[in-house]
């Protein structure tokens, strides 16, 4: 009897062990690929664009001419439009994503807070080329009728700070450009500040509240202190998202190749320039080699600022 | 009267305390205030978007939308072969980006525990999650459309694919470690090697999870447009063969929303309402899926 089973363990081990050595190698593999998936973009991105990057040397980055004509290209306007409006987009987005955490976390009432969180994730899952469209036809014809008039003749005649408000109200431009990101935006830095506030013991805020606070004092003293770092890599999450967004910046944002002192004028961002102009490049031509190189110079500037809200989360998230 | 403005104590420290007290609230009222105009606001946006595309959309849908292909302009075209073409990329970057991330995330869940590579694995499929999709399709433009000589459906599929395997690496990956040790060691107890463990019980354990991950990345991919514009480029003629440019619902839409066309740009918001509200609909599915898994 011991026998049989004893036996019958030694004749299964081989073949489950060999079933064990494909499925592990095959997940391993899987493993690897994403690695090397990560490396290929980076690679194919860099290799693309090394055309441009020896036509003009570091003075690709500096530059801020963009001539078809005379085969001269420099991403220092994009990149100066994708960065601008990307903080403006946070600056708007912050306060408004906080405002919705803290009340989903400390203020609705329970039945409440399921339907509202819902709601506000759906934000993020409206495709960008919906944003664009509603961008367009909603909130430009607001932005020049309305809005822009306003602050113009406002804020526009202030010292100091007058000249980021001057200028004809076409509604486009780069402050639109940033109002619809920042509707974009909200919903992922909302989703991850509701969750980092979450998971802040309730004996911590049971005690402040026990000496009396207010629901913003324990919010201030308490909750955010706690959160800090996870509440900065929500927001550069947010951060990153805006950097690369495309449809939506393309709609709005006038895509003029030109830095402009004001806010209300128009602009371009890498993502906008290489949605509008890539169908126009000849494949092989310095114009999509520069299109390839702009590509490589925002993958990293967005790997960094992910990479950073990625470090800052995972200790208080199990991501 | 003046006695007790000059002793100390409680009766002087009253006032100001209340008057303390009363600032603090008055703060606390305005603090929260704003948080519900803040939330307030955000469902503003959600539901203004709603709405323009009911108010826009609504009014050209017709059977001839889902039954007749583009055409030009004034010659009451259809989407026909935009939604057939997004169909098909979509459901086809679903099933080659699928097996890879499911693999991926069993990879995180059951055999990197705390692995250097492992973490490398997690860290970059993470980032890759909010990577930018347009970047994606400039990538396969260079490795699957420029080296075979033209833009085609499958390079589509190819770039979605890519976009898909991070959100299912992320939602295989929790939805298998939340199944208790338990379950896992009466598996190994009886004698079952690992990877039927794995295939027979846990994937069997979280499916309801990891289908949620899967209609997740459909949903965002169904509606992703950059990626496409370098891959399949969109086609204006009936074309189903993968090998040629194949259109697309979004792209369709950006090409028609932009354009000075009355009809087309009317068909543009038809095409957003349908894009939209499918996509919405598989979120909330997904959702309830979650729910119903945790």
């Amino acid at each position: 009897m011991q026998q049989a089973v004893t036996a019958d363990i030694k004749t299964t081990k081989p073949s489950s062990g060999l079933g064990d050595a494909i499925f592990a190698f095959i997940a391993r593999s899987a493993g690897l690929l994403v690695l090397l998936l990560l490396g290929a973009i980076i690679v194919v991105l860099f290799l693309g664009g090394l055309q441009a990057f020896r036509a003009f040397g570091f003075g690709f980055v500096v530059s801020d001419d963009w001539d078809p004509v005379q085969e001269i290209y420099g991403a220092a306007v994009p990149v100066f439009g994708t960065v601008v409006t990307a903080i403006l987009a946070l600056a708007l987005a912050v306060p408004l994503a906080f405002g919705i955490a803290f009340y989903l976390t400390e203020l609705a009432p329970a039945w409440f807070r399921r339907p509202v969180s819902t709601a506000i994730e759906l934000l993020a899952a409206v495709p960008s080329i919906i944003y664009g469209m509603w961008g367009f036809f909603v909130i430009v014809p607001i932005m020049a009728e309305y809005v822009q008039p306003t602050l113009i003749d406002s804020i526009g005649d202030w010292p100091v700070i007058g000249f980021l408000f001057q200028g004809p109200p076409f509604g486009t431009g780069i402050f639109t450009a940033a109002l619809v990101l920042a509707v974009m935006i909200i919903p992922f830095i909302a989703a991850t500040m509701r969750d980092v506030f979450e998971t802040v013991p309730a004996v911590y805020k049971e005690s402040a509240y026990g000496l009396g606070c207010t629901t913003w004092e324990v919010m201030r003293s308490i909750v955010i202190p706690y959160t800090r770092a996870s509440v900065v890599g929500g927001i550069m999450l947010g951060l990153g998202r805006a950097l690369g967004e495309t449809m939506a910046v393309t709609f709005v944002i006038g895509n003029t190749n030109r830095i402009t002192s004001s806010l209300f004028g128009p602009g371009n961002t890498i993502a906008s320039l290489v949605a509008l102009e890539f169908p126009e490049s000849q494949s092989g031509s310095l114009k999509l080699s520069s299109l390839l190189a702009l590509g490589f110079i925002l993958f990293v500037i967005s790997f960094i600022v992910l990479a950073i809200s990625r470090l800052l989360l995972r200790p208080r998230l199990k991501t | 009267m003046s006695a007790t403005t000059l002793s100390p104590g409680p009766a002087r420290d009253m006032p100001v305390a209340r008057s303390l007290g009363r600032r603090r609230y008055r703060i606390n009222t305005v603090i929260k205030v704003l948080c519900v105009l803040a939330t307030f606001i955000g469902l503003a946006m959600l539901a203004s978007i709603l709405f323009t595309l009911l108010y826009r959309g609504v009014g050209g849908l017709a059977l001839s939308v889902f039954t007749t292909s583009t055409l030009p302009p004034g010659s009451h075209g259809g989407l026909l072969n935009a939604i057939i073409g997004s169909l098909i990329q979509t459901l086809l970057g679903a099933a080659i980006g699928t097996p890879i991330g499911l693999m991926v995330g069993t990879y995180l869940a059951e055999y990197a525990q705390g692995s250097l590579i492992g973490n490398a694995v997690r860290f970059v499929s993470d980032v890759l999650l909010s990577a930018p999709s347009i970047l994606i399709g400039l990538f396969v433009y260079q490795i699957a459309v420029y080296p075979f000589g033209g833009f085609s459906g499958i390079a589509g599929c190819l770039a979605l694919a890519v976009i898909v395997i991070p959100i299912v690496v992320r939602t295989t990956e929790d939805m298998l470690r939340l199944i208790p040790a338990t379950l896992r060691e009466a598996v190994i107890g009886l004698g079952a090697p690992k990877w039927k463990m794995i295939v027979l019980i846990c994937y069997r354990a979280a499916k309801q999870g990891i289908a949620t991950g899967i209609l997740l990345a459909v949903a965002r991919i169904a509606g992703e447009t950059a990626p496409l514009l370098f891959t399949s480029l969109g086609n204006f003629n009936w074309s189903v063969s993968l090998d040629k440019p194949m259109a697309s619902l979004p792209v369709t839409i950006y090409q028609y929303a932009g354009s000075a066309f009355e009809d087309w740009v009317q068909l543009a918001w038809v095409g957003a309402l349908l894009i939209t509200f499918g996509v919405l609909a598989i979120n909330i599915a997904a959702r309830v899926l979650l729910h119903r898994a945790k």
